[in-house]
């Protein structure tokens, strides 16, 4: 039986569409990052890459994600045990808040941390009185980062606690299991593969995490820079070059976010079609 | 809905870890999500009615209001419309590199806003790849409202293809053979069959896509110019006034965007409730 858009002309003319508008629209950003990047050559770009202060940037980014993203997965996990497996009244309300992060302009998430820890805000005041100093340092852009990246696990969880139900959880507190081995030998196998995936999101935008971190930091140099705060002073110290190298890092941790998502993809259309 | 039933009110929690759970969650959610939003309340506190709206309806403030939301509406429309089409072709045709550009959708979300930035300021200026050809052709992108709806555009192309897509996976094959058996051409089946189907995900989709771009920052600020009146936008008119240490007015400024992209939000959720109420027949 012959579906719409199936005359060969009209496939042909969507697909091209959808290609080339992708390619102009999509890839082609994609290559001009790598293009950039290595556009006076291979030594240039290292000597770029390995730069004092990139190297620091490099290593605050990854310092920020690593203790982003425990918090942010005991978080997920509690949130979508809490609101998959028990009902109480408020249950909606938690799901909704939990989008927040999602609606909140990144500088705005930046901007009431700022208020609410900076020296003039009632905490950060009493804060400083103890010579204590969390905005425009280390810890400052850990808050905000862990502000902007909280609901990814919870996202990619709960969808899927909810379809698996749990019935294999309650079949196995009738046989006398306790709540620990439970979840690591009943829940964590079923969910491990959409923990994963929210682990690399929250792993994607803790390390490119902009708006949010450029309020907050003060952007010294070789002290409170991210990687994506480093290439933005190099882009407006006119050195494109050395921007883009940076650029490229986040670039490549963007690709293997992609890849991980279709390999994932692609285990769960596996194992739909064995069962 | 088998779940549902173990959900019902007054049922008794049968597993552990209630307690735990909700303690996490609460304390989570109070701490980092909300305790930081009366920071905002608190510096507000200090103004005056008339001194708040005398802030948050200056002209300059007022123009960046109308780019910020200009430059999202188009951008918000451009992508439904580009969102349905790459939606459609990957779920409905089989090619080469189907897979590749399935992958490439999220791309966007992948990453990160400053690196979408300044690509697409450097490709778009007169000198970059496309701008070299537009600007000849009387096409200036960057450093105009066009580069902020580009921009835009770019960080939230995923909300449409990836709200249209499910449902449109989920539409039986029978709702297109029994428009063509009835001898409706393309045209006509696709806007009275399929898109009554389509039209409640795409509006979602849509709507995500325009709150995003209208709190966007680091993609757009390189590629906007940023001049007073004409290609600023709202998030930087709120940091600028923090650089300039006016934090009333960043505050204000900050509350009217908190309020709008928190409205937008329920809206969305209120509406996508009562889709699922419908399709569902009352139950969802």
């Amino acid at each position: 039986m012959r579906r719409i858009g199936d005359a060969p002309s009209v496939r042909r003319l969507l697909i091209g569409a959808a290609l080339l508008l992708s390619a102009l629209f999509l890839l082609l950003p994609l290559v001009a990052i790598f293009a950039q990047a290595f556009s006076q050559g291979m030594a240039v770009f290292w000597a770029n890459v390995s730069n004092t202060f990139t190297l620091h940037a490099i290593g605050l980014t990854l310092i920020i994600a690593l203790l982003t993203i425990p918090i942010c997965l005991v978080f997920g996990v509690a949130l979508a045990w809490l609101v998959t497996r028990f009902s109480f009244p408020g249950r909606r309300i938690l799901q909704t808040l939990i989008d927040i992060p999602f609606a909140v302009s990144p500088v705005v998430a930046g901007l009431i941390y700022l208020l609410l820890y900076g020296r003039n805000g009632w905490i950060g005041g009493w804060l400083d009185t103890h010579d204590i100093q969390l905005m425009f340092a280390w810890p400052g852009i850990l808050m905000v980062t862990i502000f902007v990246t909280c609901p990814f696990v919870a996202r990619e969880l709960i969808p899927l606690m909810q379809a698996q139900g749990s019935r294999e959880e309650e079949a196995a507190v009738t046989l006398g299991a306790s709540g620990w081995t439970i979840f690591r030998r009943i829940t964590l196998p079923n969910i491990r593969w959409a923990l994963l995936y929210g682990i690399i999101l929250t792993n994607a935008r803790a390390v490119g995490e902009f708006g949010a971190v450029s309020v907050v930091s003060g952007a010294i140099r070789g002290r409170t820079n991210t990687l994506p705060l480093h290439l933005e002073q190099l882009y407006q110290d006119y050195n494109a070059v050395g921007a883009f190298a940076s650029a490229s890092l986040l670039a490549l941790i963007a690709l293997l976010t992609l890849a991980a998502k279709a390999g994932l993809e692609w285990r769960a259309s596996r194992r739909e079609a064995l069962l | 809905m088998r779940q549902l039933a173990l959900w019902r009110p007054g049922s008794t929690r049968v597993l552990p870890g209630f307690g735990l759970s909700m303690g996490i969650s609460v304390l989570f959610i109070s701490l980092v999500l909300l305790l930081p939003i009366t920071g905002l309340f608190g510096q507000l506190a200090g103004l005056s009615l008339a001194e708040y709206w005398a802030i948050i309806t200056e002209g300059r403030v007022v123009a960046s209001y109308m780019v910020t939301i200009g430059a999202a509406a188009v951008a918000a429309l451009v992508n439904g419309v580009f969102g349905l089409l790459l939606a459609w072709v990957l779920v409905r045709y089989e090619f080469p590199g189907k897979r590749l550009l399935d992958a490439l959708m999220d791309l966007p979300f992948a990453l990160p806003t400053a690196v979408a930035g300044i690509t697409l300021a450097t490709l778009y200026a007169s000198n970059g790849w496309m701008g070299s050809i537009l600007e000849p052709l009387g096409f200036q992108v960057a450093y105009t409202w066009v580069g902020i709806a580009l921009a835009m555009a770019f960080t939230s192309i995923p909300f449409v293809v990836r709200t249209v897509q499910p449902v449109l996976e989920d539409l039986p094959a029978e709702v297109d053979e029994a428009a063509m058996s009835l001898g409706a051409t393309d045209g006509v089946a696709f806007r009275r069959v399929i898109m009554p189907h389509l039209w409640p995900a795409l509006v979602t989709g849509t709507g995500l896509a325009f709150v995003r771009s209208l709190g966007e920052f680091g993609a757009i600020i390189f590629i906007a110019g940023n001049m007073p009146y004409e290609t600023e936008i709202t998030a930087l008119m709120i940091f600028v006034k923090l650089q300039e240490y006016d934090y009333a007015a960043a505050s204000a400024i900050a509350s009217v965007v908190l309020f709008v992209s928190l409205a937008l939000l329920l809206a969305i959720n209120i509406w996508q409730g009562r889709f699922v109420r419908r399709l569902h027949g009352g139950k969802g």
